[in-house]
This record gives C-alpha cells, structure tokens and sequence, in this order.
C-alpha cells in the first residue's frame, strides 16, 4: 500500500538557516506517526511543509500522493489540521464554526455529533471567546474532522492543557487510528507518543536523529535493562565472577545489567548463594524520555564541540 | 467564485459584528450622534450678521449709498457690494450660497427725490428661514425709515421706497444639506478602513487566514463577503444618516437611485484598500499606522465635514487625488444638484479605483508563507 506521507531529502532554508536539513521519513496509511523534538527543532516547519502552508526549499514531499505546495486545494480537502493554540472568531459558537465549514467543504456532517465525538456538545452554543483552552483544541479537532480527512495533523494538541483535557484529545486520537485514518502528531511530550505512536520520529537542529517504534528506538538508543541491588561491592565482584555479567556500584548500588528476563531470576539466585548481605531490589528499563534526553544532549555537546566552545 | 462559500462567510461576519456591541454602536448610534453634533454646531453658526450681498445700479449716488450704510448701521445684515449684471444676480447667488441679495435700481435717487415709488429687489432664500426673516427685517425698516423721511406731511404717508422679493435663482443649500452627503461618505471611509486594516494583520496574527488557507474558500471569495457585508452596512448607515439629518435639521436630500452605486463602489473601494494596507504591514502596529496616514488626511480633506470649495487652492487641489472626494462629490451631484453627468464621471473614478486596489489586495494579501 502506498506510503500516506511520503518524505525524502527534505530542506528548508531561511537565509543561511536550514531550519530542516535533509530529512526522509514514510508514514504508512491507518498509523500513529509521532514527531518529536525540542522546541525550535523543526517539527512546525516540516508540519506545515506537509499541510502546504510552507514551501520547501528542496526535497521531494508526497502527502496522499500530492505535492502540497502546488496541489494544496485538492490536499486540503482530504486532510484535517489542528494547528499549536487553535484561535477562531471570537464570537462563534462551535455549532456556527462546524456549520460554516460544513458549507465550506460541502459535506453534510451533523455538528452535534461531531461535537458529541470531541466531548465538547455541552457547549455547542457557547462563543469560542469563552471556552477554555482544552475545549478551543477540541474546537479545533472538531473541525479538522468536518472533511472526513484520511488524515489529520496535530501540531502539539495537547501543549498547555490540564491532564483531564489531555486524556480527552487522547481519546479522540485513539478513536481516529480505530477509524483507519493516519495521524502525523507533533509533540514534545515523550509520554504522549509512547502512549500513541506506532512509529516515532525524533528531530533536533533539522535533522532526524532517531526513527521506529517507541520500543525500537529505546532498544537502539536507550541504556539496556538493569537490576539494583542494596549490596557491597563484595557482591559486585562475586556477580562478575560468577556470573560473568557487568556488575558495577552505581549510586551506592549494586547494578547488574539484564541481557533478557530470565537474568533477573539467574542473579537473584547467585546473589543468595553469595551469602553476602543484601536487600532489596529494583529492575528499571529507560524510557522514551530517557532515550530523547540523552540524544538530544549528545547533539547539543557534539554542536558545542565542534563550534569550539569550551 | 462560489456563492456557498460567499454566503457562509458572510454568517460568520454578520454574527461577528452583531454580537459586538462596539461595532454596533459605531454602525447605529455613532452616526446620529455625528449628525446631530454637526447639525447643532453649524446651526447655530448664523445667529451673527447676514450677508447680504448688493448690487448697485444707481451708480454709488448719495441716496443709494446712504440707504445701504443705514442696513449696515442695522448690525444684522453685513452689506457686501458686488459688481455683478442684475440680469445673472439670482444665479450668482445661487452658486455662491449666499443667503440673499439685493437689487438698488438705476435711478434711485431721482425716483426718491421724486417722491416716485420706487422698488428694490430682494432676493431671499426660503429654506434659510432665519436669515431670510433678518434681511427682510432690515430692509423694511429702513425702507420705512427713507419712506416717513421722504413724504410724511400731515396724517398721510404713501410709501416710495418698496420692494419686490424674489427666490435666489438656485437652490441654496444649509450647512446640513452637505453634511449628509459628507458623513455617508465618512461611514463609507471610516467602518471598513478601520476594521479591515485590523482583522488583515490580526487575523494572520492569530492564525486565522491560516485555518481559512485550509478550507476551500479563495481570498477573493473571503473579500468579496467582506465587501457585500460592508455595503449592506452602509445602507443602513446612510438611512440612519438620511433619516436624522430630515428629521432633526429638516435637511434637503433627493433620495434618488443614482445614490445606490456609490454606496455600493464606496465600499469596494475601502474594504479593499483597507485590506491591502493591512496586508503589506507587517505587524498590528504598523498596520494601525499606515491605516490612519491613509484615512485621516481623507477624513477631513474629502468634503466629509467641509466643503472642498471653502477650503485654500492647494488643498483643494490635494483632495482631487483623494478617492473619497469622489464619492462624497458624486453623492453630492445626484443627492443635492441633480448634476448626473459628473456623477457618472465621479462613480467611474471610484469603479475604475475599486477594481484596480480589489485585484492588489487579492494579490497581495497572502494566507500562507513562502
């Protein structure tokens, strides 16, 4: 099945700034694809090349099969956007923004249940003026989906919104993935695309500097699982002997590393045998967050480097 | 174009400005204030000495020339000579706006002497009820005063000085017959620059044309609901202005279709223009700025509170390059003198301006970034 986004070589200039440098990713139709990145990393900029908002400088970007600077008009109609702090006329209410964009897109969706599906029909015929900024972005969920899209761009939905908003536009996500439609979301929440994502991408200063799934790329970039131990480093030494794994003090602990899970029980047995004193035990794994950070923090240092800052 | 798209937006706006009690107030209430403020001011502006402009045929002889230092002497009329034929005098006035004027006859002064009866021409103005009652006042006294002089002996009088009055040979407008026209003219101007310099830079600013640049609506589409919607408003407006300029100051309009084209070009003009200075600025400052260097000189130099023709040569000649001259300069011609060739030739103007700054605007004014 053809690729619903398709990127390749992808750059944007402003002046001497590539604000994109040369990014390639394909996102396959039905899926979560989530892009990550600090703030300033690009992720905007590649959005709003794919909703075609923004032209690119070079590269080659098919979305739907579409080039979306040139065949904008006819994207537009099969996608949905949501773009960072909806804002709408002040004084409509949704039940007006859904109706005027109905008669826009000429379709014949019915406003209350499009509102029922983004928990906000209770307040259909309040002024967007009044509503709080988790109902604004359900305002505008709403109407990225007045098109039926087959796909919908989130740009950092859930930025600024209280837990109980945020699990809310989850909730729609999910739906819309249950429906079969592509979601391309941008995010600085780790959790959020763990939670979401079937693939990720993770972009900083242009470039894409980690893709898969969230399980892939902790795999390849994160630290491998590890048992801590209340130990001394007597039990230390006598796991690397006997065991032959890496067995190392860390904070006071003793940290052994898991090749798989059946380690853990093999070690819990070694250190019993040890009859060395210990007590309890902890097993910990890195995050997507963990795995971001420390990427994310090796860039910045090989940037420092390499601009000769000491 | 699309009328779906059109009429849909065209909701949005009309609820969008109907729920904004400023909008409304600045709509229905702000142009009776404007009219009444005017109307009050330039009213009363009369209460001092009227001119009355002459013309002396009797050649400056002693008794002409003392008869008009007497209605001088009177301080409510301000003698102002004028060499102009008897025969053109009543359009002279006219064209002038004078108030009244009056005629002293070749041979006055043989016929007082005489004791012939003699009459001088008074020519008033009807409409100006209270210069018209000041000059007649005048003038009947001291034609009473030359009469009991002359020929008085015993208990009988006969009357040699009398006079005959006459309407001025054109229509003399009031001060408030223009401003109708003027502050049609000002709506016309002011709702749409204001708004549409605003909603230009901040609706990119919000996002707006960014949601907008979305949907299938073209610019062009999103303009021309703007443009109906400000025509529709200043139908109203003017009514508004028509209705309290009649009823509150008796003002003299010919309500006439010829009106109709400029209240509907005006706005095509303004929306336009308004939405091509909001456009090339760059920020809601810098748009507010060029807004007003483009509207406030066009404000008071268009002939929307003064006429065009009492203001300096130069300024005058500044207020042709203006385009609201031409609206309020047409809305004069077909609402005040019936003059429809020059309305015609100012509504061409207007058209031709409209047409010309609605395709920049559309050009120019873009919802998505390079």
């Amino acid at each position: 099945m053809a690729a619903a986004i398709e990127v390749a070589g992808l750059v944007k200039r402003y002046g001497a700034l590539a604000a994109v440098d040369g990014i390639g990713f394909s996102v396959p139709p039905g899926t979560v694809f989530s892009f990550l990145g600090p703030n300033g990393a690009g992720k905007t900029t590649t959005t709003e090349i794919l909703e075609g908002l923004r032209r690119a400088t070079e590269g080659e970007v098919r979305v739907l099969g579409l080039d979306p600077w040139t065949e904008g008009a006819e994207l537009h109609r099969r996608i949905g956007v949501i773009p960072q702090d909806f804002r709408f006329f002040e004084k409509i209410t949704p039940k007006e923004a859904i109706e005027y964009y109905r008669a826009l897109f000429h379709t014949h969706v019915d406003p209350h249940t499009l509102l029922e599906q983004v928990e906000l029909a209770d307040k259909a015929n309040s002024r967007f003026d009044t509503l709080s900024g988790g109902q604004k972005q359900k305002l505008g969920l709403a109407l990225a989906l007045t098109n039926d899209p087959e796909i919908c761009f989130l740009d950092e939905p859930t930025t600024g919104l209280d837990p109980h908003a945020r699990r809310a536009i989850w909730a729609v996500i999910r739906t819309l993935k249950r429906e079969g439609r592509t979601v391309f979301l941008t995010t600085h929440y780790l959790e959020e695309a763990e939670l979401l994502a079937d693939r990720v991408a993770i972009i900083h200063r242009g470039k894409i500097i980690a893709s898969g799934s969230p399980a892939e790329i902790i795999r390849a970039h994160g630290k491998p699982a590890r048992m801590s131990v209340e130990g001394s480093p007597a039990l230390a030494a006598y796991l690397q002997m006997n065991l032959g794994a890496s067995a190392v003090m860390e904070d006071g602990k003793v940290s052994v590393t898991l090749s798989d899970k059946g380690d853990a029980l093999k070690i819990l047995t070694a250190i019993e045998a040890s009859g060395l004193p210990w007590s309890s035990f902890s097993t910990t794994q890195d995050t997507l967050d963990d795995v971001f950070v420390r990427l994310v923090g090796q860039m910045d240092e090989g940037a420092l480097k390499s601009e000769g800052t000491p | 174009m699309k009328m779906r798209h059109i009429t849909a937006d065209l909701r949005i706006v009309s609820r969008t400005y109907l729920r904004n009690p400023v909008a409304l107030f600045f709509s229905l209430i702000f142009p009776i204030i404007l009219i009444s403020l005017f109307g009050l001011i330039f009213s009363t502006v009369g209460t001092g000495a009227v001119t009355l402009v002459v013309v002396n045929d009797d050649h400056n002889s002693l008794v002409s020339v003392e008869f008009l230092s007497a209605l001088n002497d009177t301080t409510v009329v301000k003698v102002q000579l004028v060499s102009v034929s008897a025969q053109n005098f009543s359009t002279y006035l006219g064209q002038n706006d004078y108030p009244a004027g009056l005629v002293v006859p070749d041979g006055f002064q043989n016929d007082y002497y005489n004791r012939t009866p003699v009459n001088l021409t008074l020519y008033t103005n009807p409409e100006a009820a209270s210069s018209t009652g000041t000059v007649l006042g005048a003038v009947q006294g001291v034609a009473n005063g030359f009469n009991l002089r002359a020929v008085c002996s015993g208990t009988s009088c006969a009357p040699v000085v009398g006079f005959t009055t006459l309407n001025v040979g054109s229509q003399v407008y009031k001060y408030i017959d223009y401003l109708i026209p003027g502050l049609i003219g000002f709506a016309i101007l002011t709702s749409p620059m204001f708004s549409m310099v605003d909603i230009a830079s901040s609706y990119r600013k919000d996002g707006i044309f960014r949601e907008l640049s979305l949907t299938p609506i073209t610019r062009a589409e999103w303009l021309t609901s703007r443009i109906v919607w400000y025509v529709g408003l200043t139908f109203v407006t003017a009514g508004i202005m028509i209705g309290a300029g009649v009823f509150l100051f008796n003002a003299h309009v010919t309500l006439t279709l010829g009106v109709i084209p400029f209240l509907v070009v005006g706005p095509f003009f303004f929306v336009s223009l308004g939405m091509l200075a909001g456009s090339v600025a760059k920020t809601p400052e810098s748009a507010a700025l060029i807004g007003n260097i483009i509207t406030f000189p066009m404000m008071f130099l268009s002939g929307t509170f003064f006429q065009v023709s009492s203001m300096p040569p130069g300024l005058q000649a500044f207020a042709r390059i203006l385009p609201l001259y031409y609206v309020i300069d047409g809305m004069n011609q077909v609402m005040l003198f019936s003059n429809t060739s020059r309305a015609l030739l100012d509504l061409l103007v207007v058209l031709v301006g409209s047409v010309v700054v609605f395709l920049l605007a559309v050009r120019l004014f873009k919802w998505r970034d390079e």
